[in-house]
């Protein structure tokens, strides 16, 4: 095949498909043993400073907040990350010095919120690396293909634009119709994080509400830690197979976190909070806020008990779990600001 | 005019957006605005409008305005909740009849970028990326824009292209391999709507909004905009969009209270 043009951005998260391959065939267990264990020690024994760390969810949908805090709690540093639809996820962790370079597909906003103060001013002032652009489907597809154990993944995405020269990706003429096609290179992350309303203590997970890419990723992971918001039974999975998203051998380490998303969505469970989010951006404008954030919220508790009961216990995560069943409004203060700044 | 008929650039925005989406058609919507026009389209004339969102939603009935297209409002009585890999492929295969974006900064042929203003390896400004807005700007079969217009974003040459417009003019999108036929098809801003020229696939003022001009159009626009002689009025806002759009769809002005 003739390469016709080829990206300049680094090349991240890519291996042989043999190596990985036999990395599978040595390391993954296929034991079904009893994995639940501590944040702390999930992340102690899986995550090595300098690894490619990809987020299950969608940036501040489902993610594991509560093994981004212990990452940041632990010192972690040198992490690579997927900015797939990074959101309030890669914005804590940029901010708290553990992650120093990104590829993008959609990080430094919070959609509708806004941009992201603490991770555009890393990006800025060159503190954070961008390996390369890429897209939402792009990146994806890249998951794709390393879960397939294939190189690549064609695609008919990001062709003519810059997103492309700043990516990964080549272009070659595809042999079946004569058409130039994108080459998506495979990625393997290091390790995934991935948060779920239930698992059973192997591992075996279920997911409710959109998948988003969570698939591909817990399948294409080297590493990959669950955390769950409730531990089921092995028959309650078993009574319903269909309903597996991810089967117990994928899974290194089994973490149980009631409202371990906070304060990000948690479907069908609890709502965003807005109040802290808000909290989260005003003081992360500058590097002084962002320390006092982390004094207060990660080094200052001794666990994620100890947050949830300085995010205002029991009585806020009720009331969040009421506006996702739009049974009360929410309170988000940059709301109000923002309209009333606008008249 | 009554007094219920007054209205911000914002909501003449999304109802101008809204009327573009036929029903029974698919579109693909980014966050923001897009949502808005969406939403407002599915409560009036498009009751069949099939909405798709990136994380995997098809065909919810949004409630109320996400604040992420991840949002579990995002696929609220939904036909099903999906993944990405999922519904990217089934627009990649076609199934995306209109794609419909904001953009930070637009040039003549409907390149978009959202990535970085300035040099990309010293921003001035770090802008998210792609998202998913390269991805529905290659897979949708028309693509619709909506954006705030000023010399600022208007430009003759944008910094970083994101997004596939008609890249370097007709034909270009085929010969770098993009699906036939696609690209942008609308763009809508506080002043207009405008379509793309067939044969030079550049921006064409289409409709004036009430109180826009000519002029106004050009003094805010870095490019060349094509003028044709006859120029269409654009439609206004009636009184139950606007009620929709203040009550039900964004009571609490999140997007068009700006």
């Amino acid at each position: 095949m003739k390469i016709l043009e080829e990206g300049k951005g680094k090349l991240i998260g890519w291996r042989d498909p043999d190596e990985n391959r036999q990395w599978v065939l040595e390391h993954k267990s296929r034991k079904l043993e009893d994995k639940r264990m501590t944040a702390a020690d999930a992340v102690t024994r899986f995550v090595n400073d300098g690894d490619f760390l990809v987020m299950g969810g969608f940036g501040h949908i489902r993610v594991s907040m509560i093994l981004i805090y212990e990452l940041i709690r632990q010192g972690k540093r040198g992490l690579k990350m997927a900015g797939k639809t990074a959101v309030h996820d890669s914005d804590v962790l940029v901010a708290a010095g553990c992650v120093d370079e990104i590829e993008v597909a959609y990080t430094f906003g919070h959609e509708l919120r806004g941009l992201s103060p603490a991770s555009r001013r890393a990006a800025e002032s060159g503190k954070l690396k961008i390996a390369g652009e890429i897209s939402n489907a792009g990146y994806q597809w890249r998951f794709l293909a390393g879960m397939m154990g294939l190189p690549f993944m064609p695609s008919r995405n990001l062709l003519g634009t810059d997103t492309l020269k700043h990516s990964s990706a080549k272009v070659v003429e595809d042999p079946f119709s004569g058409k130039p096609i994108c080459l998506l290179p495979a990625a393997y992350p290091d390790v995934c994080f991935i948060h779920v309303p239930r698992c059973d203590k192997y591992g075996n997970a279920q997911i409710d509400g959109i998948m988003v890419e969570d698939f591909e990723l817990s399948r294409a992971a080297r590493k990959l830690v669950i955390t769950t918001e409730e531990i089921v039974d092995e028959d309650f999975i078993r009574e319903t197979p269909d309903r597996t998203a991810i089967p117990f051998f994928l899974v290194d380490a089994v973490v149980e976190a009631p409202f371990g998303s906070h304060p990000c969505l948690m479907p069908y469970k609890y709502y965003f909070d807005e109040e802290h989010i808000g909290e989260w951006l005003s003081v992360s404008k500058t590097d002084d806020g962002v320390k006092q954030y982390l004094d207060k919220y990660v080094f200052g508790v001794a666990d994620f008990a100890g947050y949830l009961e300085k995010i205002g216990g029991r009585a806020q995560l009720e009331h969040l779990a009421r506006v996702e069943h739009y049974q009360e409004q929410m309170r988000a203060p940059w709301v109000d600001a923002r309209k009333d700044g606008g008249k | 005019m009554a007094d219920e008929l007054k209205y911000n650039g914002t909501e003449l925005l999304a109802t101008v957006a809204s009327r573009m989406l036929e029903d029974n058609k698919s579109v693909f919507v980014g966050t923001g605005l897009p949502v808005v026009a969406g939403m407002l389209a599915q409560k009036t004339h498009a009751p069949g409008l099939l909405i798709f969102f990136e994380a995997g939603s098809i065909g919810p009935i949004v409630p109320q305005l996400p604040i992420s297209v991840g949002d579990s409002r995002t696929f609220y009585k939904a036909v099903a909740a999906s993944s990405m890999h999922d519904l990217m492929s089934m627009c990649q295969s076609g199934y995306a009849d209109y794609g419909f974006l904001g953009a930070a900064q637009l040039d003549a042929r409907g390149n978009i970028n959202t990535t970085v203003i300035g040099d990309h390896a010293h921003p001035k400004s770090r802008l998210p990326g792609s998202g998913g807005a390269n991805d529905v700007g290659s897979f949708a079969n028309r693509l619709l824009i909506i954006m705030r217009q000023s010399r600022r974003s208007f430009v003759e040459k944008v910094d970083f292209v994101t997004t596939p417009g008609y890249l370097s003019g007709p034909g270009a999108r085929e010969k770098a391999g993009l699906a036939a036929g696609g690209g942008p098809y609308r763009v809508i801003t506080q002043y207009a709507v405008y379509d793309f020229e067939e044969e030079t696939k550049r921006m064409r003022l289409r409709s004036l909004h009430p109180g826009a001009t000519v002029e106004i159009v050009r003094e805010n626009s870095g490019f060349d905009i094509i003028v044709p002689d006859k120029v269409a009025a654009s439609p206004t806002p009636t009184a139950q969009e606007l009620r929709l759009l203040r009550e039900v769809i964004d009571p609490r002005g999140i997007v068009i209270g700006k």
